[in-house]
């Protein structure tokens, strides 16, 4: 018997799944004690070079409500030619094309190896990719530039019969039309007004041929000649692109002193997406916001363009000073929706010193699976490196992006869906499987995902509707099915189908096993989304309120311990680690916004609710290693204890990588030791943390803001701000422990919150 | 050369006025010396005229004809003098001699050389110079003080013209031969009495009078006009004619010799008629004293003219025996004509002295010719003095003249006045009271002559008969021949038509301002009885000839121009420096004002300032000054002005070929932009755009390999997407332009857009403007109705149903609001509009032409616009419109003495009070006519005043201020009104008060005002000025006779009467030109001009003829220009060899009258025919396009359209029944 940490493995090997719970509690009641509820983190398309796609279409079954795809967990009459829902258990016949099946001859579908299987489907047309560039001109000569090239190297790296555009803005929005020869031609829009989708498409010359397309389907070939001049395939207008990217100017208005540049972000990206909602609906498209500032002016505004009113702070939004704010996210977020309506993505690229209205912006990526990337300038390999990312390709030279993906749950009928948290909306699909009880975005069994890639995760939860009182038969399995409808980088329509299934557990009498099947990680994540997600629409303190009382409840649940008596507390392996993952939770930006701009929560919310559980976690509870002469490299406590003089840390925080340079490290890399023969051994240990830290820099989307410091170097503040401050000014003396660094905190470290968890747990009035 | 004028100025002579030019002018430019040299000579005299002190000062040396030398001894003595010209100064004696020079009008520089030295005696120079001539222009200029230069000469000429026109005998009158002209003055006699005749009735008689005339002339001039004109005025007639006779006869003899001569002869001859009498000396001290010595000179060898009158009767008799002496009598009309003037200014001076004495003589004199009037003048102005009066009464007397005008005179005191405007008897009239007056003289000549003629004219009014605006036009132009001095207060200028040189004496030249009177009633009761209107046109940057300098700058430093303080009028020769010259009284208010100590300067012993000549804005009318950043926008100095192009590119305008054109032309337009230092790079920056249904801006920045296009569809809420690199330096951009013009045909080559907006097209020039923050100016090149859904969208709302009812004046106005809304903005920024229209169907010129009308541009029309053929006349206008002169973001304020106000204003602008014209754009070409009401009484002897500033910015960049002077007399005589009237400006304000008035009125009712405004004037005149005669006499003011016929243009123009093949377009087209022609544009578009080539001699045009179908001949070819239009008409019987001179073709058939340029032939007529056309074209603010006619063509209904003494298709009167007509209504009002 493999332990529950190889099936775990196993299972998001093959399928991309993480539960919180892998043995589900049979009763509604019991499921609700269980205080994490049944939940699993689920990364669509995850990469799997071992599962080649099938060329056919899948079976459904028949019962029009239900839709399930034949899966290995269905029953199968190879004598009749009939197969038996999982789900609904309806009795369907094969399609013809099955005859010839048998025992021996399955189709992959049924085998258990394939309970996440892909298809290709052939019918109706294939659209191109389309690429539409928003490029803000309010920005300095040398960050344009950066951009520029950014911009012009993106060209070579689009699949040759991508479609791509370009629409620039500052004062006035500018779309670009690519076709025309000789002179350069745009469209010109004022920053300040309004449009409406028709408008706009009117005014680009774009509404007759959108007379004759029909609703939900592609237009592309017929309308081409419309559409192309401002849409158009890369391989086509490769060089006239590249020379108006070249000549493209900053903004030519004057911005007088004491201002900011107006910046007409709300205006063209409302162009932008009329353009793709009149042109391509429902076909792949990314529009890549770039800018280097915050909108200034028109809708979408987010902050007036007098300088010395700065843009709002946590301060302001809690004091609800912020003028903008409400009405730019409104804005923002009507944008998204009609956006993703359309299967077309967001991504907003800001690289600006000041804040640019991520707050604002955020749904606009949040809800279209566009990218986020924050930078301080343009001219950063932060930017450039991550922007070169986004085209990275997989082994197949295909795109790791995915288009207007949509992803339905289909659930047996002991569960039902309660919702999703990821980049994504819902289709607000009513079925049976979905529950009234909602979790994050509820309310549906269907979701869109406009961009996937890879690495996407969204995280499910679900709820036990199954009555105490009529349990599941014994050896009983829920069953839940994914279904994921896509574009493929290649232009493919495909379908990716994942089905999973658990056994159902007494939690009466089987706690210890479920207890055993608890993934503390997965748990962790997913707890920590539903704070995230709870954090955008409640106060801070609350959220934390809530986080703390279901970690005390899980305590309570599972720990071992006699009442009051905190020293007895125990938790079982499998959740001995949850706490923990808590207490970092609680002190991350995620959470907390102290010393965070909004941009910046809004930022790493953003990333945090989209990646896998590994790298969550690394947000979570950043990853330190420490490299000494005394040993290989190892990971250590991320605890202030772990900072020592003759130590090299290197901290992996997801948005940071930070190499932090001991005290007596320091000195002897100031005194040059480094390249003295003699100290060959002292280079390569100052190398060593250089390599991993390329390593991560190298896989990572998006780069890492990579930090090389050393103790008392001002940056160093990015790793003291993480560690446990087991030793702080206020206990230095007291533990009197010679190792480690003191950190300036109020914050408790991780042995007051356990010990206050303990009483908590312990305590009878709880 | 300065100093020496000046101390002349000083000496106590320091007569004002010689000083004022040599010292002006000299302070100012060492150039002008030479000019002003001979013109201060001239000055003098005229001054003393103006000045009622000056002159008698003056007068009484000016009598001394050496006078003249003498005042500009004082001046700027000894000089030079006569070089005067050269030097003006240095020639005392030049002056004299200059005023030879003026005299000598025809040879200026001879004339004033040799005068110099004669000076002394100036008989003796005179007669060297051009004795005949010079009388004429003796007489003409001693009459009227002011009138002396322009009419002084003209008179003579129009004296003779008028007898001519009344002779009736020289058929001739076409050819301005001399031998035609002759025949006139016989007429003119005759001519008020025929007129007098009733319309029908007169016709009748008329006839047989002319018949008779020839004969009878020969007897005695005064029986023979009584004949002719009926015997009803026969009294009044017969005087003229009598007196006239002798006169007009030694004319013509005189005349008879050279043809142009002869007219001027004829005028001495008059003088010498009456000179013999009066004897030599007197009439030289006339002379002298009257304006010109020239002329003065002239006289006295005509004096000799005993002598030299004999000689020209002799030469008169021979040419045109019988008849030429009959003409003698016109010659009496003549003087009567001009006595008139002359007796104006006389009445001016010492009214009372020169009334008395001069009525007499001057009646006489009148008629008889210029030389009389003179003498008139010369009274009155201190002339009096013996040797003037002397010879007033003598020329007079001697003539009949004293008979005939006596009477005259007792009614008016200034009899002349009456005789002046040459009571045209009506019809027959005409010859004898237009006699004098018309030039018809040709035409009469013919009929004269011919007796066979006269019969006709019995039937219905001979045409000959009846006032002939090509004779009084060739009248002035021989009068004109000395430059027009502006330094006398209330001297009417030559007409338009005329070619003379201005010197600027202390009031703006006519260029600039021209008067519709200058004599204005003193009372609002008087001006009210007269109903003459009370205009000026001013066109405030007119571009001057070569030989004339423009305004000069004056720079007053931080504290901006030196202004009165209660009425802020500007710093001018008005201004009254009193207690030393700390403070000066504004001559406007009278308020006095504090002269700031940076500008203080000391007195001379005659109050004037010592540094006035070195202070354009204390000696000159016009000039200019510099504005300081209170005078700007925001108090923020201007930024350059900028040119944006907006071109169609709709299909209609790619096909059309306009689209490339433009481009191409634009390519090298760039390098022509306006400038005021040729040698300098214009800083005018430039921008582009092109649309349809939306608008195409370019980023032309020089960076740019490429042009960029910025489209913008949002033409509903218009703005201009690009600020940095829309409006560029044309060096720094060039090749991205040049890229750009020659993109912009490929690019919608295969367009299929039809639908075009406007509104949103100025809207986007206008925020360009915004955006820069500068001026500047819009070329629109549009071709169809906007029809696309944005702002200013329009409907087709052609409907010639209206036309004729009450709704018609609807189709005048502007469809929509949004036009007039749009026009105000541009305003405010001063966005001046040029649109050039190529439309094949309605576009509605009414409504598309508000902006432009509001904000000071122009709109030109190409209808039916087809690249080959239109393309010369598009290109030209266009390269003239980029390159002219321009100011932007002006205003103009007119500032009156107290008396009287600018009531109203005609012309491209816009107001937005009442008081203040803005113009977002002021070109060279464009005139804004003011109408003046009184509001209190104006005195005799200030004049009336009036200050038009014009506060603009230059094409540099520079603000500015243009200061117009002009000074008026005033009178409390109704005839002095009357004989001070310039009528081609009254009919410029009458076309421009009526096709305003379209707006509001059913164009009947305006047609109606009109007629009735233009009776009311004429009955009036006949009431109070003229000598009592037969209420069937038709008499005109002498200044007024041609107001019928103009009138009857006026009204039968496309606007007032359309055609039935005129569009809607056209008329509001048309109306809009109007609303912004000066009056050199409106005289020639409301009465083209006409031009026989049968034979063209190289320096000189062929003497036009009138505007009828009956004036052409078949074998002749003739051309016909408007200021729009220019027809080249070729009779069906035309000569081979002139067919193959112009189009070298020898058949008729084969001239392809689709040509619009003639070939290029070596051969001397067609060079000169080239040049004639050529000369024409650049006269124009706009291209003509040639049309060759044949005649019995079809196009000859377009060209017959344009022969407006006829009658015309639509309706409209010919000059005959319209004069009749008027004549009844005139009737109706009198009785």
């Amino acid at each position: 018997m493999t332990t529950y940490q190889e099936f775990i493995q196993q299972n998001e090997g093959r399928d991309g799944v993480r539960f919180s719970w892998n043995l589900w509690p049979s009763s509604r009641l019991e499921a609700t004690r269980l205080v994490v509820p049944v939940s699993c983190l689920f990364t669509p398309l995850k990469e799997r070079p071992d599962l080649p796609p099938v060329q056919y279409e899948p079976v459904l079954c028949s019962r029009a409500n239900c839709k399930a795809v034949l899966n290995p967990l269905c029953q199968v009459d190879f004598r009749a030619k009939i197969w038996a829902c999982n789900f609904c258990f309806q009795r369907n016949p094969f399609p013809p094309s099955y005859a010839g099946i048998s025992e021996v001859n399955q189709p992959a579908e049924l085998m258990p190896q394939f309970s996440t299987i892909e298809y290709i489907v052939q019918r109706g047309p294939t659209a191109p990719l389309i690429f539409l560039y928003v490029v803000d001109t309010c920005l300095e000569e040398e960050d344009l530039q950066a951009l520029k090239e950014s911009l012009q190297m993106s060209l070579s790296l689009l699949p040759p019969n991508a479609l791509v555009g370009l629409i620039t803005f500052g004062r006035m929005v500018q779309v670009h039309e690519l076709s025309c020869e000789g002179i350069a031609k745009s469209y010109v829009f004022r920053g300040t007004k309004d449009l409406s989708s028709k408008q706009i498409q009117e005014m680009l010359g774009l509404t007759k041929p959108a007379a004759s397309g029909q609703q939900g389907r592609p237009l592309a070939p017929q309308d081409a000649a419309a559409s192309c001049r401002f849409l158009q395939p890369v391989q086509k207008v490769d060089m006239n692109l590249t020379d108006l990217l070249g000549e493209l100017q900053s903004d030519p208005w004057p911005v007088p002193q004491g201002k900011r540049p107006l910046r007409s972000t709300g205006v063209a990206l409302s162009v932008a997406v009329g353009l793709l909602e009149g042109t391509f609906p429902n076909t792949g498209a990314r529009v890549m916001l770039f800018i280097g500032g915050p909108p200034t002016q028109g809708p979408g505004m987010v902050v007036g363009d007098e300088l010395k009113t700065p843009i709002r702070s946590w301060h302001d939004i809690q004091k609800d000073n912020a003028r903008h704010l409400k009405k730019a996210t409104k804005y923002y977020e009507a944008m998204a929706n009609r956006s993703a309506v359309n299967g077309h993505s967001i991504d907003i690229y800001a690289c600006a010193l000041d804040q640019t209205g991520l707050l604002e912006m955020k749904c606009l990526s949040n809800l279209t699976g566009g990218h986020i990337v924050m930078g301080d300038s343009f001219n950063t390999s932060l930017f450039k490196q991550t922007f070169q990312r986004v085209f990275s390709k997989d082994n197949n030279g295909d795109f790791r992006m995915a288009f207007g993906g949509v992803l339905e749950v289909k659930t047996t009928r002991e569960l039902k869906v309660c919702g999703a948290i990821g980049p994504c909306v819902s289709l607000n699909s009513k079925g049976s499987c979905v529950s009234e009880n909602e979790m994050g975005i509820g309310g549906t069994s269907q979701w869109k995902v406009c961009s996937i890639n890879p690495s996407t995760t969204l995280g499910f939860y679900f709820e036990v509707v199954n009555q105490h009182n009529a349990p599941v038969p014994q050896g009983g399995r829920g069953a839940i099915q994914f279904v994921t409808q896509y574009q493929h980088s290649n232009t493919q329509r495909r379908i990716r189908v994942t089905t999973i299934a658990r056994n159902w557990a007494d939690a009466q009498s089987q706690i210890q096993h479920i207890e055993s099947s608890f993934d503390q990680e997965a748990a962790a994540v997913l707890m920590a989304r539903l704070g995230v997600f709870r954090a955008e629409s409640e106060e801070g303190p609350d959220v934390l309120r809530w986080l703390d009382r279901q970690l005390i409840r899980l305590c309570q649940k599972f720990g071992q311990f006699n009442k009051d008596d905190p020293t007895s507390f125990r938790l079982s392996e499998s959740l001995s680690l949850y706490p923990q993952f808590m207490f970092h939770l609680r002190r991350s930006p995620f959470l907390q916004v102290f010393n965070n701009s909004p941009d910046e929560s809004s930022y790493y919310r953003h990333h945090f609710v989209r990646q896998d559980l590994t790298q969550s976690l690394i947000m979570i509870q950043p990853i330190l290693y420490s490299y000494s002469f005394y040993g290989p490299p190892e990971p250590v406590l991320l605890d202030s204890s772990s900072i020592l003089p003759d130590r090299i840390l290197l901290m992996d925080t997801f948005f940071q990588l930070v190499i932090y340079h001991g005290e007596t490290i320091a000195q002897w890399r100031k005194a040059g030791y480094q390249d003295m023969a003699e100290h060959e051994v002292f280079k390569l240990l100052l190398q060593a943390p250089l390599d991993d830290a390329q390593e991560i820099l190298q896989t990572r989307f998006p780069m890492p803001r990579y930090i090389d410091t050393e103790h008392g170097g001002s940056q160093a503040r990015f790793l003291l701000s993480k560690v446990n401050p087991s030793q702080t000014h206020n206990n230095l003396y007291a533990w009197g422990q010679e190792t480690g660094a003191p950190i300036l905190t109020d914050d408790v470290s991780l042995q007051v919150f356990m010990d206050h968890l303990k009483k908590l747990a312990v305590s009878s009035s709880a | 050369m300065n100093v020496n004028q000046h101390t002349p100025m000083a000496s106590p002579y320091g007569q004002p006025q010689p000083g004022y030019t040599q010292p002006g002018y000299a302070p100012l430019d060492g150039g002008y010396p030479a000019p002003y040299a001979p013109y201060n000579g001239p000055a003098s005299p005229y001054q003393p005229g103006a000045p009622p002190q000056g002159y008698s000062p003056f007068t009484s040396f000016p009598s001394k004809a050496v006078a003249a030398n003498p005042v500009s001894d004082l001046s700027s003595p000894l000089d030079l003098g006569i070089s005067g010209p050269a030097r003006g100064p240095p020639t005392t004696g030049p002056p004299p001699i200059s005023a030879p020079q003026q005299y000598n009008q025809y040879s200026h520089s001879q004339g004033d050389m040799q005068n110099g030295p004669p000076p002394m005696t100036q008989a003796q120079p005179r007669p060297p110079v051009s004795q005949p001539y010079n009388p004429g222009a003796m007489n003409m200029s001693g009459p009227h003080p002011t009138y002396p230069q322009h009419y002084g000469p003209p008179p003579t000429m129009q004296q003779v013209s008028n007898q001519m026109s009344g002779m009736q005998i020289t058929s001739g009158p076409p050819t301005p031969a001399g031998p035609g002209y002759a025949p006139p003055h016989s007429s003119q006699p005759p001519v008020s009495t025929a007129y007098s005749a009733a319309p029908p009735p007169s016709y009748t008689q008329a006839p047989p009078p002319v018949s008779s005339a020839p004969t009878q002339p020969p007897p005695s001039g005064p029986a023979a006009s009584q004949q002719y004109y009926g015997s009803p005025p026969p009294p009044s007639q017969q005087p003229f004619n009598s007196s006239l006779p002798p006169t007009s006869q030694q004319q013509f003899t005189s005349s008879s010799v050279p043809p142009p001569p002869s007219q001027q002869t004829l005028p001495p001859s008059s003088y010498s008629g009456p000179a013999p009498p009066a004897g030599q000396p007197p009439a030289p001290p006339v002379s002298q004293p009257q304006q010109s010595f020239p002329p003065s000179q002239p006289p006295f060898s005509s004096a000799p003219p005993p002598t030299s009158q004999p000689a020209f009767a002799p030469g008169p008799p021979p040419t045109a025996p019988g008849s030429f002496p009959p003409r003698a009598p016109p010659p009496s009309s003549q003087p009567g004509s001009y006595p008139p003037p002359t007796s104006a200014p006389s009445c001016q001076y010492p009214g009372p002295l020169p009334p008395q004495q001069q009525p007499p003589p001057s009646q006489p004199f009148p008629y008889h010719s210029g030389p009389p009037p003179p003498r008139a003048q010369m009274p009155p102005t201190s002339m009096a003095q013996s040797n003037h009066l002397p010879p007033g009464p003598q020329g007079p007397p001697g003539p009949p003249g004293p008979l005939q005008q006596p009477p005259s005179q007792p009614g008016m005191q200034t009899g002349y006045p009456p005789q002046q405007n040459g009571a045209f008897g009506q019809v027959r009239g005409p010859q004898p009271g237009y006699a004098g007056p018309y030039p018809g003289q040709p035409n009469y000549g013919a009929p004269a002559p011919a007796p066979a003629p006269a019969p006709p004219a019995q039937k219905r009014l001979d045409p000959d008969a009846i006032p002939s605006p090509i004779q009084v036009i060739e009248d002035d132009k021989a009068k004109s021949t000395e430059p027009f001095t502006t330094g006398v207060r209330g001297q009417a200028p030559p007409l338009v038509t005329t070619n003379f040189q201005v010197k600027d004496q202390g009031n703006a030249s006519p260029r600039f301002v021209r008067c519709t009177a200058y004599n204005m009633p003193c009372t609002a009761d008087m001006a009210k009885q007269s109903q003459v209107p009370l205009a000026a046109v001013v066109k405030p940057l007119a571009t001057l000839p070569p030989d004339e300098t423009p305004p000069y700058l004056v720079d007053h430093g931080e504290g901006g121009p030196i202004r009165c303080n209660r009425c802020k009028a500007y710093m001018c020769p008005y201004m009254q420096f009193i207690e030393g010259g700390r403070r000066f009284q504004c001559g406007f208010c009278s308020c006095v004002t504090e002269v700031p100590p940076h500008y203080f300067q000391h007195l001379d012993h005659t109050g004037k300032r010592v540094d006035c000549y070195d202070r354009p804005e204390l000696s000159l009318g016009s000039y200019e000054f510099l504005a300081t950043v209170d005078y700007c926008k925001n108090n923020k100095l201007p930024q350059p002005p900028a040119f944006i192009f907006l071109i169609d590119v709709s299909y209609n305008a790619v096909k059309s070929g306009m689209v490339s054109i433009v481009c191409q032309e634009l390519k090298t337009l760039m390098d022509y932009l306006p400038r005021e230092n040729p040698e300098m790079d214009s800083i005018v920056r430039v921008g582009f755009v092109t649309y349809n249904k939306v608008l195409h801006f370019y980023n032309v920045k020089s960076s740019l390999a490429q042009p960029q296009m910025l489209v913008v569809s949002d033409v509903s809420d218009m703005f201009v997407p690009l600020l940095d690199g829309f409006l560029v330096n044309v060096n720094e951009s060039r090749l991205v332009i040049e890229s750009l013009l020659d993109q912009i045909p490929e690019m919608f080559a295969d367009t299929r857009e039809t639908e075009t907006v406007f509104g949103p097209v100025i809207q986007a020039g206008l925020e360009a403007l915004k955006a820069a923050d500068c001026a500047g100016k819009l070329f629109v090149f549009h071709t169809s109705l906007p029809i696309a859904e944005a702002p200013g969208k329009l409907k087709n709302r052609e409907d010639k149903k209206l036309i004729g009812t009450d709704k018609e004046k609807s189709l005048f106005q502007p469809q929509v609001g949004f036009y007039n809304t749009l026009a105000k903005e541009c305003v405010a920024q001063g966005c001046c509009v040029d649109l050039f229209l190529f439309p094949n169907q309605y576009v509605d010129v009414a409504t598309l032409g508000v902006v432009p009308v509001s904000t000071g541009g122009s709109v030109y029309k190409y209808t039916y616009f087809q690249a080959q053929s239109d393309q010369e006349r598009f290109l030209n206008d266009l390269r003239r419109d980029v390159q002219k002169p321009v100011g932007f973001d002006a205003v103009m304020r007119v500032r009156t003495s107290t008396g009287i106000r600018a009531t109203d204003f005609f012309g491209s602008f816009f107001m937005s009070n009442t008081t203040d014209v803005e113009l977002a754009g002021l070109d060279c070409d464009k005139a804004i006519t003011v109408e003046f009401k009184h509001d209190d009484k104006l005195s005799e002897e200030t004049g009336a005043l009036m200050q038009c500033a014009v506060l603009y910015t230059s094409c540099s960049g520079q603000r500015r201020l243009r200061i117009h002077n002009m000074a008026v007399n005033c009178c409390s005589q109704l005839a002095d009104l009357y004989r001070n009237c310039e009528t081609d400006t009254i009919i410029n304000f009458f076309s421009k008060y009526a096709f305003r008035g379209v707006l509001n009125n059913p164009t009947k009712a305006v047609r109606d005002t009109l007629v009735n405004q233009c009776a009311q004037i004429l009955a009036c005149y006949r009431k109070n000025c003229a000598s009592p005669s037969s209420a069937g006499q038709l008499i005109l003011p002498e200044c007024m006779k041609l107001l019928p016929v103009y009138l009857n243009c006026v009204l039968k123009s496309d606007v007032l009467l359309p055609g039935a093949d005129v569009s809607l377009d056209d008329r509001a087209y048309l109306r809009q030109l109007i609303s912004c022609m000066d009056v050199t544009e409106t005289h020639v578009f409301f009465y083209p001009r006409l031009l026989p080539l049968m034979k063209l001699e190289s320096g000189s045009l062929p003497v036009a003829v009138r505007d009828s179908e009956e004036r052409l001949s078949k074998g002749g070819v003739y051309l016909l220009e408007t200021g729009l239009h220019l027809f080249l008409w070729v009779g069906a019987s035309v000569q081979q060899e002139l067919l193959l001179n112009i189009f070298g073709t020898p058949s008729f058939g084969q001239i392809d009258s689709s040509m619009t340029s003639l070939p290029v032939l070596d051969n001397p007529f067609s060079q000169r025919l080239r040049e004639i056309i050529d000369s024409f074209r650049a006269q124009r603010s706009r291209y003509m396009k040639l049309m060759v006619v044949k005649q019995e063509d079809r196009a000859e209904l377009i060209f017959r359209h344009f022969l407006v003494e006829d009658k015309s298709v639509s309706g409209g009167a010919s000059y005959v029944d319209f004069l009749c007509h008027m004549h009844k209504e005139i009737r109706q009002l009198l009785s």
